[in-house]
């Protein structure tokens, strides 16, 4: 499969400001890719990058294999949904969704019969001469997306469509998008914030963290290995651990955290090498007796319910709390009881530090 | 009790609302309503012969105002206030378009530039444009000097240079209403208008102008109304032959000592004034972006 877009060593500044920080990203023809982050982490700027609207620093971005830098927005074969919707309030929901074609200078016969199509498809009958002002949220939002779409761009740029919608809403709009985007078989780039919803409608997640591309994957990938503390943090639920490699052997990996020792699977980790760990909650275990390559231990702290699941908090001797997640009905330890949460090695998701090329620095400093 | 709980409502509500309210109302009243009352009265009255009004009720003060020679005036004055609104117009939109998007502190002093000829009386800044503009003024002298020209330019007492000293004198009253209507408009329709194919002229038209018609129709009302009236930039500059509603109405209250014949041009101008401003309101103005 092609890649539609290519980002290659983008930068972005803003005076001082290091927005994004050397990004390289391919997207695939006709692929849900979402850009996730929290707010400032350079994936709005992105996106405006491959729109027009900002002009990266250095590096180069292709659509389609063609530079397109020194394109103005109107001469790029993309189009944005906006995340305020940016409808014209002076236009009708007709002219609004007409105006790319109108541009384009279309045959007055044909954009009717189009318009009167995208309206169709985006359930908007009967508005076409209503104003922006005269409508609700979602609709407003299925006007920003028809009259996006109006143009058959190769690629849609999506930012935080939904976030001005109520959670209800959203779940909906969700899924009608997932639909169009597959029906449509156009590539969309999907901002947003909310990880729950980049699981749900992405074929491929791209994390950012300050301007840096953390990660990119499938939402299982990201899920089930994350590539760094951020993205484990960011996605889901997850029990970190923060400590140093006590032994290796092949693939085994055992590591000392604060409050004792526990063990995992990772390839390329070194004795004595900072590190974390991370365990969803889901996959914790527990046992009355020590486990090999564990001796952890903690209080059952603490039951919390929630729907289907229940999680139960069990409290270190350091002060820090473990969640382990249980299917309502499946035996649980006493609340106050003792016990030496473990898991199974390959639960684990090994990750190396970032840190380390700092502590690399230190003991230069310290050697020399 | 009773007597109580209203001695607290006057100290609480009514003395604050007389004192904060109560000089505005006052010089309101004593110097803008009742000498207007006294000019509406003024306009029905008659003259001895000796010019002294007679405060006796008469229409003839109207009959005479339909004649052709005034006609003619207030055709002219139309015109010029035209012209002058539409120079405006030309001349004020690009640069209230540059102070509203410029970001950084050239905004401040950008805006700046226009508000300080205010701090300057009109009448001598128009004295100034008449000592640049002269034949034997500035202007002329210099390119007399660079042996342009021969013989000094006539560049004074024509409809041009009354038209020039308007714009000058106005053109701010068009910026300020254009540059909020600029300033409020939604940058990101204008991304999404050039993200969706338009050209920068196209989106112009397509989105700036309609979006910011408001402060383009308030900017002209603010020009328009006034022009009528500056009647010290037709006499400075265009030396009685251009004219002016304004014009006539000085006249009539100085050299020629009609006052009733003034009074009714004033009602008359007050009027126009008035129509001006409810089509305005008719049209969907926002009476604010007058300041109002």
């Amino acid at each position: 499969m092609g890649y539609i877009v290519e980002i290659e060593g983008v930068n972005k500044l803003y005076g001082s400001n290091h927005v994004v920080k050397d990004l390289n990203l391919k997207v695939e023809e006709g692929e849900f890719l979402t850009l996730l982050g929290s707010s400032g982490c350079g994936k709005t700027t992105t996106l405006r990058m491959i729109a027009g609207f900002e002009e990266p620093t250095s590096g180069s971005i292709k659509v389609e294999g063609e530079n397109i830098e020194e394109k103005e927005p109107f001469e790029r074969n993309v189009n944005t949904v906006f995340q305020s919707y940016a409808l014209f309030p002076h236009k009708t929901i007709f002219d609004n969704i007409a105006y790319g074609l109108k541009m384009k200078k279309v045959p007055k016969p044909e954009i009717k019969k189009r318009v009167t199509e995208m309206m169709k498809l985006v359930q908007l009958e009967g508005f076409e001469k209503r104003y922006p002002s005269q409508l609700s949220g979602g609709q407003k939002q299925r006007v920003a997306i028809a009259r996006a779409l109006i143009n058959k761009p190769r690629v849609l740029l999506l930012d935080e469509p939904l976030g001005a919608l109520d959670l209800k809403l959203r779940k909906q709009m969700q899924l009608e998008l997932k639909r169009l985007q597959k029906k449509l078989n156009i590539t969309f780039i999907y901002v947003t914030h909310d990880q729950e919803e980049a699981l749900t409608m992405s074929d491929r997640i791209a994390i950012m963290h300050d301007g840096i591309l953390d990660q990119l994957g499938t939402p299982t990938e990201i899920y089930e290995k994350p590539a760094t503390k951020f993205v484990a943090t960011f996605i889901g639920e997850t029990n970190i651990f923060d400590g140093t490699v006590s032994f290796v052997k092949d693939n085994e990996v055992q590591v000392m955290v604060e409050n004792g020792i526990i063990s995992g699977l990772g390839d390329d980790f070194r004795f004595g090498e900072y590190m974390t760990v991370s365990v969803r909650p889901e996959k914790m275990k527990y046992s009355d007796t020590p486990v090999d390559g564990f001796s952890i231990v903690g209080t059952v702290k603490d039951y919390v319910y929630v729907g289907s699941v229940i999680k139960c908090i069990v409290a270190l001797p350091n002060g820090n709390e473990l969640k382990l997640e249980r299917l309502a009905g499946q035996s649980l330890p006493k609340l106050g009881s003792y016990v030496y949460p473990y898991w199974n090695k390959e639960d684990a998701v090994l990750i190396h530090s970032r840190e380390n090329s700092i502590f690399e620095a230190l003991d230069n400093i310290m050697l020399a | 009790m009773r007597k109580k709980h209203s001695r607290h409502e006057w100290r609480s509500n009514t003395l604050p609302a007389l004192v904060m309210v109560g000089p505005v109302t006052f010089i309101l009243a004593f110097l803008v309503v009742v000498p207007l009352i006294f000019v509406a009265v003024m306009s029905f009255c008659q003259t001895d012969e000796y010019y002294n009004v007679v405060f006796k009720f008469t229409t003839e003060n109207y009959a005479k105002l339909i004649s052709p020679d005034y006609l003619k005036i207030y055709a002219q004055s139309l015109v010029i206030a035209l012209i002058t609104t539409i120079l405006c117009i030309l001349l004020g939109y690009p640069f209230s378009y540059i102070i509203a998007r410029t970001k950084s502190k050239k905004k401040r002093i950008l805006y700046m530039l226009v508000i300080i000829p205010f701090w300057t009386n009109s009448l001598i800044r128009i004295y100034g444009w008449r000592s640049f503009l002269g034949s034997s003024g500035w202007l002329n002298s210099i390119l007399m000097k660079l042996n342009i020209i021969s013989e000094p330019l006539e560049l004074l007492y024509k409809t041009g240079s009354t038209v020039l000293g308007m714009v000058y004198c106005l053109i701010p009253f068009m910026i300020l209403p254009l540059y909020t209507a600029i300033e409020k408009l939604d940058t990101s329709l204008l991304e999404a208008s050039s993200d969706l194919g338009a050209k920068p002229y196209k989106t112009f038209f397509e989105v700036i102008i309609p979006l910011t018609s408001g402060g383009i129709f308030s900017g002209s009302i603010m020009v328009f109304i006034p022009c009528l009236g500056y009647f010290f930039v037709s006499n400075i500059l265009g030396g009685g032959n251009t004219d002016m509603i304004g014009n006539l109405i000085e006249r009539q209250f100085k050299s020629a000592n009609n006052w009733p014949l003034g009074a009714a041009l004033s009602i008359i101008l007050i009027v126009v004034t008035l129509l001006l401003v409810k089509g305005y309101q008719k049209l969907g103005g926002d009476m604010e972006d007058l300041g109002v």
